[in-house]
């Protein structure tokens, strides 16, 4: 069964329901229910039209359950019980989708399991799998955020912002689960493209498919973190990089820059170098003075010291460090890289040990306890 | 993000109200003590918060390898351990700030008399997986 196929047809449904007069929640759980049937039956019994079978499928789902729900309530049906002949209109909701399923007022972790829900057609068995939590609190986690936005019309533009951003956290969730919420990431941005002329959404991909090409070479056995500096560049994916800073090119001479355009830039200085040591730091450092402009987050201050320290030796990294706030998370870790490289090896094996110890994954801490060893073992020698 | 919220049977600050032992308590009370357990986790489910819960018995002991061929060597159980867990909760919530505030209403759980018995819980980040973008 073609399953990526199936999963495509889920907002283009769920649009096409709205517009008979279902709400927006109904709808969703309607051709969530559709969606599970075909997943189910479709393997042996493929329907000729897919879209059609999921139209009537949900349609019938709805119905059945505004009947249940109104003759609990002893209401009149609110909606017409037969569907409006004709073809059904072109139009595509599926940009206001992404805006309703990331609206501003959501928590993230709802915005981002609805937008994989309702856009992305992902199970909420799969999303839950996703992110290591029990089904039954995924679905009330979605269905609480549909309880949210309820009344809010599938008509309106939305926050562009804000459905970037959870495109952004789902692609950066990583590769843990069975699902690869890095692919669906990607596959969501290429048809927001699709759906948009904001050159932000073409830096985003960019920024996604260039770091996406570095997927198999980012891990080692056992899912050991390998740094930048010594992956196997021979191992990057060349297909995505050239897809990655076209995209990106074609973004950036529209002169909107923004900060995913930035980001998307200096990972297409790193897929640029044939070398760790051919890397153009010091381009780097110019485009991190671009993001700074666009977004001051203590992030692109740490980042950019790890730039500098690159471009003009440890030392001006060490400065360039001294106004990021020492509470961020990986701050001890580029402390301890640059004292390593200005070759205080001391400080260096007690920082690393540090870092590790406020490492927030697994990977990252076992990497540093490494680095601790390593500096350590050269101190003894 | 997740935490685990520890309880403990001993172990941690000094406790904030001196509290009799359960097996002290008038059974209503024990009841009622179980059922904001319940209802705590029933609330976390309906928002979406909810990940796992076990109690834990007292009893157990320590284990560890004992060289090759040799069946391991268990140790305990320790009637008057520093620390001793009585059970964990895993929450995946949207920052540590509210983590902290459910962990304050866990402790609120009523005990004799129906009042607070202020508990401390210990709360603790789990370790996740590496960010994709780092640069």
């Amino acid at each position: 069964m073609n399953e990526p196929l199936l999963r495509e047809l889920v907002p283009a449904v769920i649009g096409v329901l709205v517009r008979r007069g279902a709400d927006f929640a109904s709808a969703e759980d309607a051709v969530q229910e559709a969606l599970i049937r075909a997943l189910e039956t479709w393997q042996a019994d493929p329907p000729r039209d897919p879209k059609a079978w999921l139209i009537a499928v949900a349609w019938h789902r709805f119905l059945d359950a505004t009947r249940a729900e109104t003759s609990r309530r002893g209401r009149e049906l609110a909606v017409e019980v037969e569907p409006p002949a004709g073809p059904a209109p072109a139009t595509d909701d599926s940009l206001r989708l992404y805006f309703l399923c990331a609206h501003p007022t959501l928590p993230q972790s709802s915005a981002v399991a609805l937008t994989l829900r309702a856009v992305g057609g992902l199970t909420t068995r799969q999303i839950a799998t996703a992110y290591l939590v029990p089904e039954a609190t995924m679905a009330q986690r979605i269905s609480r955020a549909k309880k949210r936005i309820a009344g809010m019309p599938l008509d309106q533009p939305g926050d562009l912002g804000t459905v970037l951003r959870v495109l952004y956290l789902v692609f950066n969730e990583g590769y843990g689960g069975k699902v690869d919420l890095a692919s669906e990431a990607i596959r969501l941005t290429r048809h927001l493209i699709t759906l948009t002329d904001e050159p932000e959404v073409a830096g985003l991909l960019a920024l996604m498919l260039l770091h996406h090409a570095r997927r198999e070479s980012r891990t080692g056995t056992g899912g050991r973190l390998v740094p930048l500096a010594e992956q196997d560049r021979s191992r990057w994916d060349t297909s995505l990089i050239a897809e990655g800073v076209m995209v990106l090119q074609a973004a950036l001479v529209r002169d909107r820059l923004g900060e995913y355009q930035a980001q998307a830039a200096i990972a297409a200085l790193h897929a640029d170098a044939r070398s760790a040591a051919e890397t153009d730091w010091v381009q780097i450092v110019e485009w991190y003075d671009e993001l700074l402009q666009l977004n001051s987050s203590p992030v692109v201050r740490l980042n950019r010291a790890v730039a500098v320290g690159e471009a003009d030796g440890p030392e001006a990294g060490l400065a360039a460090l001294a106004d990021v706030n020492p509470d961020l998370p990986r701050y001890t870790a580029v402390l301890a890289h640059l004292h390593d490289r200005a070759g205080d090896l001391e400080l260096a094996a007690e920082l690393y040990a540090a870092a590790a110890r406020s490492a927030t994954s697994v990977p990252e801490r076992d990497h540093l306890t490494r680095e601790a060893g390593r500096v350590r073992q050269l101190l003894r020698a | 993000m997740k935490y685990l919220l520890l309880k403990h049977y001993r172990g941690g600050p000094a406790p904030a109200v001196e509290i009799e032992p359960m097996d002290r308590w008038a059974p209503a009370e024990v009841d009622a003590h179980i059922k904001y357990m319940q209802d705590f986790a029933a609330r976390l489910e309906q928002r979406g918060e909810y990940v796992d819960g076990q109690a834990l018995s007292p009893d157990g002991a320590f284990v560890r390898y004992d060289g090759e061929g040799r069946p391991p060597v268990t140790d305990g159980p320790f009637a008057e351990t520093k620390d001793l867990i009585a059970g964990w909760m895993v929450i995946d919530v949207e920052s540590w700030d509210r983590a902290v505030q459910l962990a304050g209403e866990l402790s609120a759980a009523p005990g004799p008399g129906g009042k607070p018995i202020h508990e401390w819980l210990e709360v603790r980040p789990f370790l996740t997986e590496p960010p994709t973008v780092t640069e």
